[in-house]
């Protein structure tokens, strides 16, 4: 506010001289004369500084200093949380990960060790393709089932928050809860589901404990929780596709498929960015899930990164080995989401 | 018009030019299937948390029976007050039960909330609104940190917590969170932007200072993004399982969601009491939920939409 006379109020309060070369100048801009127009741009600068008092400049200066303190007291405890729990642990996490330390004896440098562990390792080759499985299944299953459920429930008028709510409630529940459910929903001995498969005459698999059903299974269980976000995120999307555009399509003859990949998934392709990239985010963290159903106890097949990075630092103290794992899943997903935003250029339409 | 229609038939007002709309809209076979087939998928959502539900209501031996039936023939609401037993005479681990684990989740899960709130609306106002030095630096750096997983730090601030023994308190539980989320500064910062200067200006000229205007005028006017994020923290903190099962080791320390995974592991046949530890778990958030289902959807779409 008090910048404000610097501009305008500055010009009415120049003495007479200072006014006469600010005319000149714009006379000469006027006159289109490229070199007069520099120099009286200089000019000008030159008289508005002439034509500020000192005191004003101080007030200036007391301004900004004032703005600095309030700023830096206002963004205080957030500043303090941003460094201490996040930029100084990620420091930290990354010299870790070339450590060999318990968190108690002497820690000791170990260049690449930790990788070199990582990629020995066989069962940490099988969790990564177990959580790659998991992805590469995972987000597909949801994004398209949300879309289709999003553009089914835009339709069904005085029912739509009803049904709404019930996609959405597992969304607001613990996934411990929602894992323990499933963890008898999914055991083959006990599961009601099994009873009922079995009066259509098919037999349930073993999931948890056949190799081929962990991944598919905790995949399911996610989806059915997840659903409800990206629903919601989806139906918003298509609340802003322009009925008019539409009807025109309509008009000149566009049939539903037409219309569907014309105009409706290039209206909607920011929030399919969106979500892709933050579903490829989480589904490579899962770890909840696996974690209730097997305890520490997980078979080959269902073991996620995560929960790697878990029994490694904390149940082994093997914090090097640990943050080399947290710090490859870091990379991982910084590739994967650059990659993304490099290839929005060629299908994302923005509106704006 | 309305109303001399609604004289006319004798239907009641309220609501009458709505209703008039939809029963001239020809029904269809379409969405007749279409009904059918949302009803059909609602169910199969809900019906896990109604076989949770109605499942900690039945006698052991309802619960294995084939074929299986949803609700119980005999109603068993002992089943809770056993799992409240069980959890506090099952030794060391258990000694304090659910009711404390539902205050150890509740407390935390509301202060978190209201720190964060604060704080995120602070460091909001302070990148909407006052040029300080370093604020473009500082924003680019919140920003970036939101693709930072969890697991990475989660390491070395153990071994912070470790050196401030911290380690099987509540205070890495409620002090990170609070002193830090980027994604509430971002949320919060979006819409305060948006907050017409005049009104800073006015209230200036009128003589408020800094302080004033943020919590006078400011805090007021971000009132509904604050609710939605305040509902996401909320949410958050008490369905959190990851940190506390990192940080917690003492049974009397546990949030509700621990208790119940080690409730599980401990008496792994009692499916009924199992049922009933993950139904105290679910239901408060589900009654929330209902109530809140507009904020809730609206705040998440924003959210969404904002960033």
């Amino acid at each position: 506010m008090t910048e404000r006379p610097q501009t305008s109020g500055s010009v009415a309060g120049m003495p007479a001289g200072a006014a006469d070369d600010v005319t000149e100048a714009a006379v000469a801009v006027a006159d289109g004369g490229k070199e007069p127009a520099g120099r009286g741009g200089r000019d000008l600068r030159q008289a508005v500084e002439a034509g500020t008092s000192s005191s004003h400049r101080a007030a200036l200066r007391k301004k900004r200093m004032r703005d600095n303190i309030h700023g830096y007291i206002f963004m205080a405890p957030q500043l303090i949380g941003l460094l201490a729990f996040m930029i100084g642990p990620l420091v930290f996490a990354i010299i870790l990960a070339f450590m060999k330390w318990d968190g108690f004896g002497s820690r000791e440098y170990v260049g690449f060790g930790n990788f070199k562990a990582v990629f020995e390792n066989e069962q940490f080759i099988q969790s990564w393709k177990n959580t790659a499985w998991f992805t590469a299944l995972q987000v597909p299953a949801l994004m398209i089932s949300a879309f289709i459920f999003a553009l089914l429930l835009q339709r069904t008028g005085k029912m739509k928050n009803f049904y709404r709510a019930c996609f959405f409630a597992p969304q607001v529940t613990a996934t411990v809860a929602v894992s323990v459910i499933w963890l008898w929903l999914l055991n083959p001995d006990i599961s009601p589901i099994t009873g009922w498969l079995k009066q259509v005459g098919l037999v349930a698999p073993d999931w948890l404990q056949d190799p081929n059903f962990v991944i598919p299974a905790v995949v399911l269980v996610s989806v059915w929780q997840g659903l409800g976000y990206q629903l919601v995120m989806f139906m918003a999307g298509l609340d802003n596709v322009p009925s008019s555009m539409m009807e025109a399509a309509s008009i000149d003859g566009a049939n539903e498929i037409q219309k569907m990949f014309r105009i409706t998934l290039p209206l909607i392709s920011p929030t399919i960015l969106f979500l892709s990239i933050t579903s490829i985010i989480g589904s490579f963290q899962v770890f909840d899930y696996i974690f209730v159903f097997f305890d520490t106890t997980a078979p080959a097949f269902g073991r996620t990164i995560v929960y790697e990075i878990v029994q490694t630092a904390f149940r082994e103290f093997n914090f090097g080995v640990g943050a080399a794992l947290a710090l490859l899943l870091f990379m991982m997903l910084l590739a994967l989401t650059g990659l993304q935003l490099i290839a929005q250029k060629k299908w994302v339409f923005y509106t704006e | 018009m309305s109303t001399a229609t609604a004289d006319a038939t004798g239907v009641p007002t309220t609501g009458k030019p709505r209703k008039e709309r939809i029963r001239h809209r020809p029904i269809t076979i379409g969405q007749v299937i279409l009904q059918i087939l949302m009803a059909i998928a609602s169910i199969a959502m809900a019906l896990p948390f109604l076989w949770m539900f109605f499942s900690s209501f039945k006698p052991l031996e309802e619960i294995f029976m084939q074929p299986p039936k949803l609700l119980p023939m005999n109603w068993q609401p002992q089943n809770y007050s056993e799992a409240f037993d069980q959890a506090s005479a099952g030794g060391a681990w258990y000694a304090s039960g659910f009711p404390l684990a539902f205050f150890n989740s509740f407390y935390i899960s509301t202060v978190v909330t209201l720190g964060t709130l604060l704080t995120s609306a602070m460091a909001a106002y302070a990148f909407a609104r006052i040029r300080f030095f370093g604020r473009g630096f500082w924003f680019m750096l919140f920003l970036s940190t939101m693709m930072v997983p969890g697991q990475l730090t989660i390491i070395p601030l153990y071994i912070i917590m470790g050196q401030l023994d911290w380690v099987d308190t509540h205070l890495p539980l409620i002090i990170p969170p609070i002193l830090f989320n980027a994604f509430g500064v971002f949320l919060l910062r979006q819409y305060a932007r948006g907050i017409p200067l005049e009104l800073e200006e006015a209230a200036a000229i009128d003589g408020a200072g800094r302080f004033r205007i943020f919590v006078s005028l400011i805090l007021p006017l971000l009132k509904s993004p604050m609710v939605a994020l305040g509902i996401f923290t909320f949410l958050g903190q008490w369905n959190n399982f990851f940190y506390p099962l990192i940080f917690l080791n003492s049974s009397d320390k546990f949030t509700l969601p621990l208790l119940v995974n080690q409730f599980k592991g401990a008496y792994s046949s009692n499916w009924a009491g199992i049922m009933a530890a993950s139904t105290i778990t679910a239901l408060p958030l589900l009654i929330v939920f209902i109530f809140a289902q507009r904020q809730i959807v609206e705040g998440i779409a924003l959210s969404g939409s904002k960033t």
